[in-house]
């Protein structure tokens, strides 16, 4: 469809308060003409339906060495194309080292979720590869040092700081390429050690500007009249670049994230229609056309070592699909990468709700890739949550489309994500086995399930933080927390955080729940209680209660308590509580807050009986609980 | 200038200053447009530049005093 009828469609489904629909459109919209001419419509149509989307609040603040005034529109439209209401603020001009060292500044009064830090060598460090190399390095980084350990130590926001760009031109000239330490040496240096900065802490990430403005070519991304007037060194033509790069960090710290994307097969997977042209007719292989088929599938391959799962969403036959998928010479993927197959002739909105099921994971965890524009416009319209990318026209960009698409971007990896695929080809061995002995306590005996409950360590860390943000079926509290919390928790006196790690003769799952305890004169306070959807129905949240019951009556408390709030998907969760014995009980200060409390006695005539271990998991003791 | 560049510069900068259209025309000035200052003028510009594919100097930003300025400008550059 033309952008002007694109705009009129949009227009009327504002009118008339379809808010989803419009939101859809406003998408492709976006993604035809991303720009500075289009942010500030794209914005205000969203400003008017804010409050019937469910978009994800986040706030952020950008401190800068140059101008980015016309970039936050584009910015904003950005964040709500991808599901977030993003709020934005912008630091006084080249004030970012005060702002980052002084805690009573303007930024940590915004108490913001994240804060990018957006400076350039010329105006950090014009002086690099002007003089002692090592020196100024040092001087450098030193200075990045002292802004990042002032920043972690007044908040937990995350922190996203800009390479350093080397120079189109170096100073030297092209007695550059002769020097050991050139300028363009020097830089990649500070950059080198910003990286390992970075490293050192939690929630500090390095947004490499300098590879983001090679890609684009160093002459072509500044406009060097916009420069010298209005110190803005981005070209018109890039702004949606940059703005674009912000959102790969911005979406999944918001926790935009794909957890599985389901594809289509003829004109996506490959070229033609297997139905029609048959196996040696469809277009995949090394030569081109079919080369560009191949280089989505390495793309998507690539997404698998993310932990990100893939599905088959196709109309086809069965038959026909399969033959394709399991032989033929082109494909990269095979029919054991992909964690739900759905072909048939059905809707494709009604399949990925059946994949999101089968899968146990939220419909708007699920990305959608198709060639067809009609059928995205279908799952946009009935299927609204899901995530639809919009593929250009050339099946030749499709890799690249898939690989800059932020919700797949992962800013940690646990050695569960690199492992996912293969854990749900164990589920579904599992389920096979649920099939021939049936359910109930022969299916769980047979698992041989083991779970090992431990503090959370260096090792778990990441993943801990990860289930906290990611997991909102089985999620008694859905308090999110960032690595740096967890860890803060973990060291705060009488706090618990633990992990448990579940075993069974299919696989080792990993870390798959979490606990967070306080105590607080002789009652343990649950604060988190969580498991992931992978391991839901298999009585190990019993098991990790009873640990935390046992633990906690040998600390000498006497109470357990927990607090059920709801969540539109966390209603799994919710007979919880009850289902072990625990007594619901009103809120001690008579406010509604919508939470449930309930309590169990460990100790005495009332204590609860079904606070125990179910006999086919086994219980690892932790090594040594820090007290 | 067209006309048809100065509706689509007309079009862009109701976008960029969040204003109606069709209460834009060629004698538009910042001294009427409220909400057209020294951001937005930059912003309306780069949105211009973008669409265009085209660069303007800081001496032509200087003479763009009115939508009719600016489009006579964007004209002499696609033509």
């Amino acid at each position: 469809m033309e952008i002007a009828g694109l705009r009129q469609e949009i227009g009327e489904l504002l009118e008339t308060g379809q808010a989803a629909r419009a939101a859809g459109r406003l998408a492709v919209l976006w993604h035809r003409e991303a720009g500075p001419a289009l942010a500030s419509y794209v914005v205000s149509a969203f400003e008017k339906v804010r409050d019937k989307l469910d978009l994800r609040v986040y706030r952020c603040v950008i401190l800068r060495s140059f101008t980015v005034e016309p970039l936050v529109p584009i910015l904003k439209a950005s964040a709500f194309v991808a599901g977030i209401d993003l709020t934005i603020e912008v630091g006084q001009f080249n004030s970012y080292a005060q702002e980052l060292l002084d805690e009573r500044s303007a930024l940590y009064a915004a108490s913001p979720d994240a804060v990018i830090l957006a400076v350039q060598t010329r105006d950090i460090a014009p002086e690099l590869g002007r003089g002692a190399a090592a020196e100024l390095t040092e001087g450098v980084t030193q200075e990045f040092a002292g802004w990042v350990q002032a920043f972690r130590a007044r908040t937990h926001a995350n922190l996203i700081i800009h390479s350093l760009e080397a120079p189109a031109t170096p100073s030297e000239g092209i007695y550059n390429s002769q020097l050991e330490e050139s300028e363009a040496e020097t830089i990649h240096r500070v950059n080198r050690n910003l990286r390992q900065l970075a490293s050192q802490y939690r929630g500090v990430y390095i947004l490499d500007y300098d590879g983001l403005v090679a890609r684009h070519g160093r002459e072509h991304w500044c406009d060097e009249r916009k420069w010298l007037t209005v110190r803005l060194p981005i070209a018109a033509a890039n702004l949606a670049a940059m703005a674009h790069e912000w959102m790969r960090y911005l979406a999944p710290l918001a926790g935009k994230v794909a957890k599985a994307v389901a594809v289509d097969l003829d004109g996506t997977l490959w070229g033609g229609v297997i139905g029609e042209d048959g196996m040696s007719g469809i277009q995949l292989g090394p030569e081109y056309p079919g080369a560009a088929y191949q280089a989505l599938q390495r793309a998507l391959l690539d997404l698998t070592r993310r932990g990100i799962l893939l599905a088959v969403c196709s109309k086809n036959n069965p038959e026909d699909a399969m033959e394709a998928l399991a032989g033929h010479p082109g494909m990269l993927l095979r029919p054991e990468h992909f964690s739900a197959v759905r072909i048939n002739w059905n809707g494709k909105s009604e399949n990925l709700r059946e994949i999101a099921a089968e899968l146990n994971i939220g419909l708007d965890s699920i990305a959608f890739l198709d060639d067809n524009p009609a059928e995205r416009q279908q799952v946009r319209d009935e299927a609204p949550e899901a995530m639809v990318l919009e593929l250009p026209e050339d099946p030749m960009e499709y890799a690249r489309a898939v690989r800059d698409y932020p919700a797949f971007e992962r800013l940690a990896l646990a050695d569960e994500d690199r492992q996912r695929t293969k854990y749900y080809a164990a589920e579904r061995e599992r389920a096979a086995l649920e099939q021939s002995v049936g359910t109930g306590e022969d299916f769980y005996r047979s698992l041989r399930q083991e779970a090992e409950v431990s503090p959370v360590d260096r090792f778990t860390l990441a993943r801990v933080a990860q289930l906290t943000q990611k997991t909102n079926q089985f999620n008694l509290t859905t308090k999110r927390y960032t690595e740096q919390q967890i860890d803060d928790l973990a060291k705060r006196p009488g706090w618990r955080v633990l992990a448990l790690r579940l075993r069974d003769r299919y696989a080792d799952n990993g870390v798959v729940g979490v606990a967070i305890t306080h105590d607080e004169g002789g009652v343990c306070q649950i604060d988190t209680f969580l498991l992931s959807c992978r391991a839901i129905g298999r009585t190990v949240e019993t098991a990790l209660l009873a640990y935390l019951a046992e633990a906690a009556r040998e600390r000498g408390a006497r109470r357990l308590r927990g607090c059920f709030l709801p969540t539109k998907k966390n209603a799994p969760a919710k007979d919880f509580y009850r289902a072990h014995g625990f007594t619901r009980v009103p809120p001690a200060s008579g406010e509604d807050t919508g939470a449930e409390l309930w309590e169990a006695e460990l100790s005495g005539p009332r204590a609860v009986r079904e606070l125990r271990c179910p006999e086919w998991v086994r219980l690892v003791a932790p090594v040594a609980e820090n007290a | 200038m067209s006309s048809e560049t100065l509706d689509e510069v007309r079009r862009i900068a109701a976008d960029v200053f969040g204003r109606d259209e069709n209460l834009l025309g060629a004698d538009s000035s910042p001294e009427q447009v409220e909400t057209w200052d020294s951001v937005q003028h930059l912003t309306l510009v780069l949105a211009l530049e973008a669409r265009y594919g085209v660069e303007f100097s800081p001496e032509e930003m200087e003479r763009m005093k009115t939508l009719g300025d600016i489009a006579g400008l964007v004209g002499s550059k696609i033509r």
